[in-house]
Formats: structure tokens, C-alpha cells, sequence
């Protein structure tokens, strides 16, 4: 079963297209959507909730369709975003007694110990709280009405290291159940793909791949020796090779293939998806 | 059970969780019957995707070390007795071995140690 089916999303602005996307995000998983900065990871997440139509192309949310089952889609979602969506004049607790009465399974109780947990003040004004505290409310209010899809648009960028290990544990919690599904975007790969269990790679505007991070992590590795290795035949094997005067690191995507080429010449490490996503938005050579 | 993951390990993670567990089993901390945290709560526990996990316990059940009960969770085979007890006898020869080699640097004799086991297993079971 899959929480999210995006079909042939295209839409296309004057300076960027996201280009004929199809992307499953599975039901019971944490999906992490990871790509540098401007290739379309929140405009996909906008087309997800409707915020932005697609060109052309569908969405689909726990089995309905988007945009026309909008509002039931959205009782079933919570959306954690720092942009905040709300009056910026209105206290946190003025701004609960306008958007509870939306849900039809909000939990007072659940919503009054998460703002305690998160030290959050009902007293304070949206226009008052910081980023980390504009991701911390909208997470409150997304775990506070049963959601069994949680939309995340850079959820950590605000947040201390502190609370993103907290941030883990909430989220493993909701985890527990498994009909509950997860997808967040990053660009700061570091923390959250830690519980990720698949990873979507955008990269100007094209999907790259998505797969189970695991099997990432195992197909790709990191190429480390002597420049005079790199010959035009081996070079083709790179995804992205940087090169230096004490020698060259490279992203290859087929680690076998690599230990039998280059045997005991260079070393192989083990990749970060950071550097699985350096050297594939880089691409062919890089100089430093 | 504890299990502690290395970020300085070469291994992957699924096969140090893999390991570890499998270590309790046959050193005979875990038993035959006992249960196993579930595939999401470990997964919480040790801040990992569930897919690891997931994949920890399938080995381990390929293995016949674990037997997973749908609706009910995973619990400590007794299918594979034989291995086990083969994998705790052989841990129990390396520290004979030991017990031997340290009785020879305090220049016992080998009826000098027999004596001594002998005297302590008497002693072991009328406790």
C-alpha cells in the first residue's frame, strides 16, 4: 500500500520545471525526500497539498484523490513546516481555537502536554515564535488530530540538535503503529536520515532515485587514490569525481563493480548520503 | 539484552544489531521462549529505520534463532537447540582452554587441577 502516489507530476516555471515525476511513498515507512537547494523538493511537497496545481500529471493521498477528496485528505494529514500557515497577530492558544474545530478527531488533552513537552507558552503570539518554535507548534497541532500521514517541508532546519534528537523520538512514536507513514524534505542529510527507512533524491526537478536507504548505502561508495588511476575509460564508471593535486575522491554506483577495478589501487569507503548527493549534483568533474 | 551500535564500524548496522543478538542467544543470555522487542520498538530504541530491523529479525529467523508470531511478535526459537548448544559448548572449551593455560603458569599438574574442579563442583552442588 502506498501513502502517497504522484503520477507524471510536471509543472514548469519560467526558471525551473519539475519534470514528469512519479514517486510512491510507502505506507508504514519514514520517507526522506533529499536534494540540494532549489531543485523542487517543496514545490513537490506544495503539489502534494494542493498548494500548487501540477501542469499536468496526478496526486494521490491515502487512496484518494488530490485535489478533489481535498478535505478528507486533510482531516488524515498533519503538515510540519517552518513557513508558518498562520495568523502571525494571533496567540498559540487563539490560533488552536481556530483550526480545532476543522478536525473532527482533535485531542485537547494530546495538544495542552505536547505545548508543555515543547515549552510553549498558549500565551505567546505566532509573529513572537522563532523557527524552531514554528516547527515545534505545527508539529503540536499535527500530532494533536490523529493524523496518519505526517508532510514534513524542512522540518529540521530550525531546530537545535537538542530537540532534533527529540524530534526522532516523536517521530519513532508515531512510527509504532504501522498504517502511520512519514515523508519529510532535507537538505541537511545528517540527522533525520538516520530513522529514514526509504530516500527520494530530487535533483533539478528530476527524480534521481528512490529506494530503501539501506540498498543506497550499500550500492554506492566512495572511490579515494591517485589521480594517474583515472583513465577516460574509468572515469565513465564516476558519478562525480573530485579532483586535487594530492589525488582524487569519487561517487561510483555499483560498489562490486568498483572493488573488482580497483582491487587494492585506492581505497573504498563507505558513502554519506551527503556525499552521494555532492557528487550527483556536481556531476562529472570537479576541481579544487 | 543490550546492543550498542558503532558509527566507527565498518560492518553495516543491520549485521551489528544482527551479531549482537545472536550473541545473546547462544551465550544463553536469551532463552528459548523469550521475547523479543518488536521490529518498530527497536527500531525506536536504537534510532534506526525500521527496514534495518525488519531485516535483522528476517536473518535471524533464516537462521532458525528466532521465530516471529504474526500479531504476537518475535520470540527465541527452540527449534535450533543443536546449534546452540554446540555454539555454548564450543565458548565453554575456549575457557577450559584458558583454565588451562593459566594452571600451567602457576605450574599445577593436571591431576593438581582435576582435584581443584573436582572440590568445586562438589562444592557448586551442595549449594
Amino acid at each position: 500500500m502506498n501513502a502517497i502516489e504522484l503520477r507524471n507530476l510536471t509543472k514548469t516555471y519560467p526558471q525551473f520545471t519539475v519534470d514528469n515525476v512519479s514517486l510512491d511513498i510507502k505506507q508504514g515507512y519514514i520517507t526522506g525526500l533529499i536534494g540540494p537547494n532549489g531543485v523542487g523538493k517543496s514545490t513537490l511537497i506544495k503539489m502534494m497539498l494542493g498548494m500548487i496545481r501540477p501542469d499536468s500529471g496526478s496526486v494521490n493521498i491515502l487512496g484518494c484523490d488530490m485535489p478533489k477528496q481535498e478535505v478528507d485528505i486533510k482531516q488524515r494529514i498533519g503538515i510540519v513546516s517552518d513557513d508558518c500557515f498562520y495568523y502571525e497577530h494571533l496567540s498559540i492558544r487563539d490560533t488552536k481555537k481556530m483550526i480545532a474545530p476543522f478536525y473532527k478527531k482533535w485531542n485537547e488533552k494530546k495538544f495542552s502536554s505536547y505545548l508543555e513537552q515543547f515549552e510553549l507558552s498558549p500565551k505567546k503570539k505566532i509573529e513572537e515564535l522563532s523557527k524552531g518554535m514554528k516547527v515545534k507548534f505545527s508539529l503540536a497541532v499535527a500530532l494533536s488530530h490523529e493524523a496518519e500521514l505526517l508532510i514534513m517541508d524542512e522540518p529540521t532546519s530550525g531546530l537545535d540538535p537538542v530537540f532534533r534528537r527529540e524530534l526522532l523520538d516523536l517521530l519513532a512514536d508515531m512510527m509504532q503503529d504501522e498504517r502511520n507513514s512519514i515523508i519529510f524534505s532535507t537538505h541537511i542529510t545528517t540527522d533525520l536520515d538516520r530513522i529514514a527507512d526509504y530516500i527520494a533524491f530530487i535533483n533539478r526537478g528530476k527524480l534521481v532515485f528512490s529506494e530503501a536507504k539501506d540498498e543506497v548505502l550499500e550500492r554506492f561508495a566512495i572511490v579515494k587514490g591517485d589521480s594517474q588511476l583515472l583513465d577516460s575509460d574509468i572515469r565513465t564508471k564516476f558519478v562525480g569525481i573530485r579532483e586535487t593535486a594530492v589525488g582524487f575522491e569519487g561517487l561510483v554506483d555499483n560498489r562490486q563493480e568498483a572493488e573488482r577495478l580497483f582491487g587494492n589501487y585506492a581505497i573504498l569507503d563507505k558513502p554519506s548520503l551527503e556525499d552521494i548527493m555532492y557528487f550527483t549534483a556536481k556531476g562529472g568533474r570537479i576541481h579544487a | 539484552m543490550n546492543i550498542i551500535i558503532s558509527n566507527a564500524s565498518s560492518d553495516p548496522i543491520y549485521i551489528q544489531i544482527m551479531n549482537q543478538i545472536r550473541q545473546s542467544i547462544l551465550s544463553g543470555e536469551l532463552r528459548a521462549g523469550d521475547s523479543l522487542p518488536s521490529i518498530r520498538q527497536l527500531a525506536k530504541d536504537l534510532q534506526v529505520s525500521v527496514i534495518t530491523t525488519k531485516r535483522v529479525y528476517e536473518e535471524l529467523e533464516k537462521e532458525k534463532l528466532i521465530d516471529s508470531v504474526v500479531g504476537k511478535g518475535c520470540f527465541v526459537s527452540g527449534a535450533n537447540k543443536d546449534f546452540i548448544r554446540e555454539q555454548r559448548m564450543k565458548r565453554l572449551e575456549e575457557k577450559m582452554i584458558e583454565i588451562i593455560r593459566e594452571s600451567k603458569d602457576l605450574s599445577m599438574s593436571q591431576q593438581d587441577l582435576i582435584d581443584h574442579l573436582t572440590l568445586l563442583f562438589e562444592e557448586e552442588q551442595t549449594t
